[in-house]
This record gives structure tokens, C-alpha cells and sequence, in this order.
């Protein structure tokens, strides 16, 4: 069976030069960014170069994805979450479009590389602690003490606090990668065992079916995960924001 | 013992976090669906806290997962 690691390999195309020692190349992770990118641009500029006041396909897939996500930021974070709108659609849009052009056989999934899901976890983690700090000041730190508890049990409940912060980005971050890693590597597994059956002639074949049809089944559970972990990356951005703006529990 | 037999055993001792995860996820659509079929009404403004539920308690089965693929494929 061939190794179900091997879609994840990086492949340079163009070597662009060394800073510090360190290889700068165009690779098939940066392609397929570019192409997420690519596709946002396309997708949001074609919805409304041309509005309509009814809308068309274009604008309609345009409207419905502005206003999900600033019906999930209004219901989240509140009116003032909204300054936030832009950012939160930007990744939801890019980890969207990185999921699904990553579902097309032969392409690269760009978010199962943890250094990917990382960066974009620690932009979201350092933009709650600038903004928190520039807007509350001190008082940011009422997130960690929490109102209406004892006060012998509060340096407990502040370490925890604490703790839990400190581990959001990684949570974060490991979420989206081991959600979008685990779901390729059993696709690609069940995939194997198609050509491994398939190997025994023609009693092989008839049992072939039935991880062809896993395989099927699997990779529309690969769609649901893919818009389900983009949305979940999303909400929970909200959600670590709205502690920023509303820090007092 | 030899360390690919060591592998294979900590892969398999890995899913059984897996389990766990099925109890958490069953018990949100289960208690989702209670509450829906007694007040369907309700039931729309919920979704996306099930859904975020569903999704937070899955990722720690897809942990698990994730630590038997990678003593079997990348170590």
C-alpha cells in the first residue's frame, strides 16, 4: 500500500534565495494558498462587480457568506465585534477555500501543515492580548478572576484561567490540523484498500465495492468537516475577541 | 520488546481515547435532540451551540487519532 503520509510532502518548484541560511522557495503549500486566494478574489469581486437587486448565483453564494459570518460575530461578540468583521472574514474565507481545493483529488491541503493552522492561530491569540491591553488597559486582567467567587479558592481558579488561556492557540491551532490530517490520511486509507482487493481478480473486485463506496461516503463527511472546522476556527475567533472587548466575566 | 511490535500496541492504546470522544459527541446529539422533540420551536436558535459543541468535543477524539497515525505512518 502506498503510505498515506505521502500527500503531505512539500515539493519546492522555485527556489527564490537564502535568508540567514534558510531556503526561500515557492512551493506546492504556497500554489495552493495563492490559488485560495485567487478563488476568494474571483468568487467576492465577480459576486458584486455587477449587483443586482436581485441577485444572482454569484452574488447570492457573495451575500450569504458576508452575512454569515456577521450574523456569527453579532451573536458572539456584540455590535463592537464588527471593527473585527474583516479579519474574521478574511480567515474564514481563506481556511474555508484551503479545505475544499484540498478535497480535489491530486491537490495539496494547505491547512494539514500545523505550521499553517499555527501562524494563523497566534495572529488571532496576539490580536486578543494587543487589543485587550489597548482598549481595557489593566483591567484585561479581570478575565482571569472571575466575579463571584470565594476568595480561598480564587488563586486556584485564576491559575486555571490563567492555564486555559495560555493553551488557546494551541487548541486552536491543533483543532484545524488534526481534523483536516486525520480526515486525508483515512480517506487515502480506504482508498489503499481499493487497490489492494482489487489485486485478487474478480472475487477482489466485488469486495472492492465496498470501501469504493466508503470512500464516497467519506468524502462527503470530508466536505461537512471542511466547512465545519473553517466555522469553528471562526466562531471561536469571535469568541476569544469578545473576551478582548468584554474582559469582566 | 522490539520497538515496531512497541508502536503498533501504543497506536492501538492511543484509539481508546477515540471512545471517549463517542460518549461526548453522542451525548450532545442525543441532549440536542431530547430538547428539540420537547420544544422544536426553540430548536433553530441552538444550532450553532451544537455545532460548536460537536465540534469541540470531536477534535479531542481526532487527538487520539492523530497520535496512533502518527506512530504508525511518521515515526
Amino acid at each position: 500500500m502506498d503510505d498515506p503520509i505521502h500527500q503531505f510532502e512539500i515539493i519546492k518548484y522555485i527556489t527564490l534565495g537564502r535568508i540567514g541560511g534558510h531556503e526561500i522557495a515557492v512551493t506546492n503549500s504556497a500554489l495552493f494558498m495563492a490559488i485560495a486566494v485567487i478563488g476568494i478574489s474571483l468568487l467576492l469581486i465577480g459576486g458584486t462587480s455587477r449587483r443586482s437587486l436581485v441577485p444572482g448565483r454569484l452574488q447570492s453564494v457573495a451575500e450569504l457568506s458576508y452575512e454569515f459570518i456577521a450574523d456569527t460575530i453579532n451573536n458572539t461578540a456584540g455590535k463592537e465585534g464588527m471593527k473585527f468583521f474583516p479579519f474574521v472574514f478574511s480567515l474564514f474565507m481563506f481556511i474555508l477555500f484551503m479545505n475544499l481545493i484540498g478535497l480535489i483529488p491530486y491537490s495539496f491541503t494547505v491547512t494539514t501543515h500545523i505550521v499553517i493552522t499555527a501562524s494563523l492561530a497566534l495572529m488571532v491569540f496576539l490580536t486578543v492580548i494587543v487589543y485587550g491591553f489597548w482598549k481595557n488597559g489593566l483591567r484585561f486582567f479581570k478575565l482571569f478572576v472571575p466575579s463571584g467567587i470565594p476568595w480561598y479558592i480564587l488563586p486556584l481558579v485564576s491559575a486555571i484561567e490563567v492555564m486555559s488561556f495560555l493553551s488557546r492557540p494551541i487548541s486552536h491551532s491543533v483543532r484545524l490540523f488534526a481534523n483536516m490530517l486525520a480526515g486525508h490520511i483515512t480517506l487515502k486509507v480506504f482508498a489503499g484498500f481499493i487497490g489492494l482487493l482489487g489485486a485478487w481478480g474478480i472475487a477482489g473486485w466485488a469486495g472492492a465495492l465496498l470501501p469504493l463506496a466508503l470512500t464516497v461516503a467519506l468524502t462527503a463527511l470530508e466536505l461537512l468537516v471542511a466547512v465545519l472546522q473553517a466555522y469553528v476556527f471562526a466562531i471561536l475567533t469571535c469568541i476569544y475577541l469578545n473576551d478582548a472587548i468584554h474582559p469582566g466575566h | 520488546m522490539d520497538p515496531t511490535a512497541a508502536k503498533f500496541i501504543g497506536a492501538g492504546i492511543a484509539c481508546i481515547g477515540m471512545g471517549g470522544a463517542g460518549i461526548g459527541v453522542g451525548t450532545i446529539f442525543g441532549l440536542y435532540l431530547s430538547a428539540a422533540l420537547r420544544n422544536p420551536s426553540a430548536a433553530q436558535g441552538q444550532f450553532a451551540n451544537l455545532i460548536f459543541g460537536f465540534a469541540v468535543t470531536e477534535a479531542l477524539g481526532i487527538f487520539s487519532l492523530l497520535i496512533a497515525l502518527l506512530l504508525l505512518f511518521a515515526l
